[in-house]
């Protein structure tokens, strides 16, 4: 068991890194996802499973949704809006 | 004996000069300037416009970010300082941790009476066989309690800053589906079979929350979830038949309430050493442990609501 | 240093995990990507919560074929405590994306420093 929980300590590290270093935005909001669902691996290796339950349905299912509506909503204001569509043509 | 002046010789003084000026009926100037009578206004086009060209060149050049030396090299100093600063708080971290003791005994000062009487008496005072969920919604309830509020506010907070009226709601809706495939047939049938298995699992892990791992909070996401997914796939026409602002309001004011009174009734009875009359059952049946499983119902149909909410606000910009 | 680092491995990792998470809210003019780092600081300190009250060898506090004793089951108030904050953590960014989403229809970038000169700009 102590193998398997520094493996996944290892895994959240490089999750953690790698969100501040990809230039996509969409990627960086995969790897965050990837990071909790590593996370609630590691409750389980913690005896807390009430903790991961919550974590696979919280923070990898509704946060990550609601990151990918927000980066949705913002590209449906860029296209939707004349003003910045002329701008960018202009430049 | 005093000397009468004529009005004549009187207007030459300097007193009248001076009083006539005073209460303002006499301009000195007048008579001693050139004066012009004024042109009327007529507003310059091209001076205003070269007035704004030459203001826009101004701020352009203040706010010049590209060539700024002295910003370039306090970016480079805030970057070095920071990263610096983060690798100083890892060391400081790590050596406070090192002292920290062992992990995994028992002998830890985390591991007090405290735990140890919620671990010995939790399923004889709760009925709870989960010793978590006896704990966060019998001994600290009024935390949880708290914590439904945080997550009300919050999506009041949202509904607030994310807002529209009729009309722009309808525009954003328009918006919002114009790049996406609109009733996607693979979509359409894979949540036919995955909606109802995902809401009746949260029911499930809700009913379960005090005889395993589970309870109101993740019962209610995963419902939620479930939700959000029925959504995605048939639209909002479709959802806002069953949920609309009205269900949210009724549906989260009812838990609420409900939670409050319940917990207000088993303080009263238990500050007063009052037998309580809800029953605890036999530990391990599924109506058992008193209030915690109503409890549980309660956060979670809060959860699954505020979820839902969050979702369709920012799709839409309201419910 | 003290004697317990290889042992305290959980609670090192949750320490660096903590320091990423700052590191990127000190460097990231993403405003996105700053709600992430403060989320991974968030999982951070519950790893670190987490880690105090697990005692090795022994099982999630559920009781099990009616054994009350103390000996059996792990720390139950750790879990309690992050049960909670996890879920606050959802509400805290979901009203942190709402801003953003304000701040991009005002401002049209998710650059921090473009909102600030944009501000200045406007004389505000």
């Amino acid at each position: 068991m102590t193998a398997f929980q520094v493996i996944l300590m290892g895994l959240l590290i490089i999750c953690a890194v790698s969100v501040s270093f990809s230039k996509n935005l969409l990627n960086s909001i995969l790897i965050y996802m990837s990071f909790s669902l590593v996370m609630s691996m590691l409750w389980i290796c913690l005896e807390s499973p009430d903790l991961a339950i919550t974590e696979a349905a919280v923070g990898a299912g509704i946060t990550s949704v609601l990151f990918f509506v927000t980066l949705k909503k913002i590209h449906a204001i860029d296209a939707s809006d004349p003003d910045a569509k002329e701008e960018k043509e202009n430049e | 004996m005093s000397k009468k002046k004529n009005a004549e010789a009187y207007q030459k003084t300097f007193a009248f000069r001076f009083f006539r000026w005073l209460s303002g009926e006499k301009d000195p100037y007048t008579g001693t300037l050139e004066m012009h009578p004024q042109k009327e206004y007529q507003p310059d086009r091209e001076a205003a416009l070269r007035h704004e060209k030459e203001h826009d060149a101004i701020m352009d050049k203040v706010y010049d970010t590209e060539h700024n030396r002295w910003l370039h090299l306090f970016h480079r100093l805030y970057q070095t300082t920071s990263v610096l600063f983060c690798l100083f708080l890892i060391a400081l971290l790590l050596v406070t941790v090192s002292y920290l003791p062992a992990n995994g005994t028992v002998t830890r000062p985390v591991n007090n009476e405290v735990s140890a009487r919620y671990i010995e008496k939790g399923l004889e005072e709760t009925g709870a066989v989960n010793i978590v969920a006896g704990m966060i919604l019998d001994y600290r309830a009024f935390d949880t309690l708290g914590e439904s509020h945080v997550l009300f506010v919050a999506t009041i907070t949202v509904l607030i800053l994310l807002r529209l009226n009729k009309t722009e709601k309808d525009e954003a809706e328009v918006s919002d589906r114009r790049f996406e495939p609109k009733n996607d047939a693979i979509l359409q049938v894979v949540a036919t079979f995955l909606v109802p298995v995902i809401i009746i699992f949260g029911i499930y892990i809700i009913l379960n929350g005090h005889l395993g791992p589970g309870g109101g909070f993740s019962g209610g996401a995963v419902i939620g979830a479930g939700l959000v997914l029925y959504l995605n796939a048939f639209g909002f026409q479709k959802t806002e038949r069953f949920f609309t602002e009205k269900t949210y309001k009724w549906v989260c004011f009812f838990s609420l309430s409900f939670y409050c009174l319940a917990k207000s009734y088993s303080f009263y009875t238990g500050a007063n050493h009052l037998h309580s009359v809800i029953p605890k059952g036999t530990p391990g049946a599924i109506l058992s442990s008193g209030l915690i499983l109503p409890l549980n119902i309660a956060v979670g149909l809060v959860v699954a609501c505020t979820i839902y909410a969050f979702y369709a606000m920012f799709r839409k910009g309201g419910f | 240093m003290g004697p317990n680092l290889l042992a305290n491995y959980g609670e090192a990792v949750s320490a660096i995990l903590f320091c990423i998470g700052f590191t990127n809210l000190l460097l990231q003019t993403n405003l996105i990507k700053k709600i992430i780092g403060l989320n991974i600081m968030d999982s951070a300190i519950y790893l670190f919560l987490a880690e105090k009250g697990y005692i090795a060898g022994r099982a999630a506090p559920i009781v099990a074929d009616g054994i009350t004793s103390t000996e059996s089951y792990i720390n139950p108030i750790p879990s309690g405590l992050v049960l909670t904050g996890i879920v606050v953590s959802v509400s805290v960014t979901a009203l942190m994306l709402s801003l953003t989403i304000r701040l991009y229809t005002r401002y049209h970038t998710l650059d921090l420093d473009e909102i600030s000169t944009q501000l200045k700009r406007e004389g505000r």
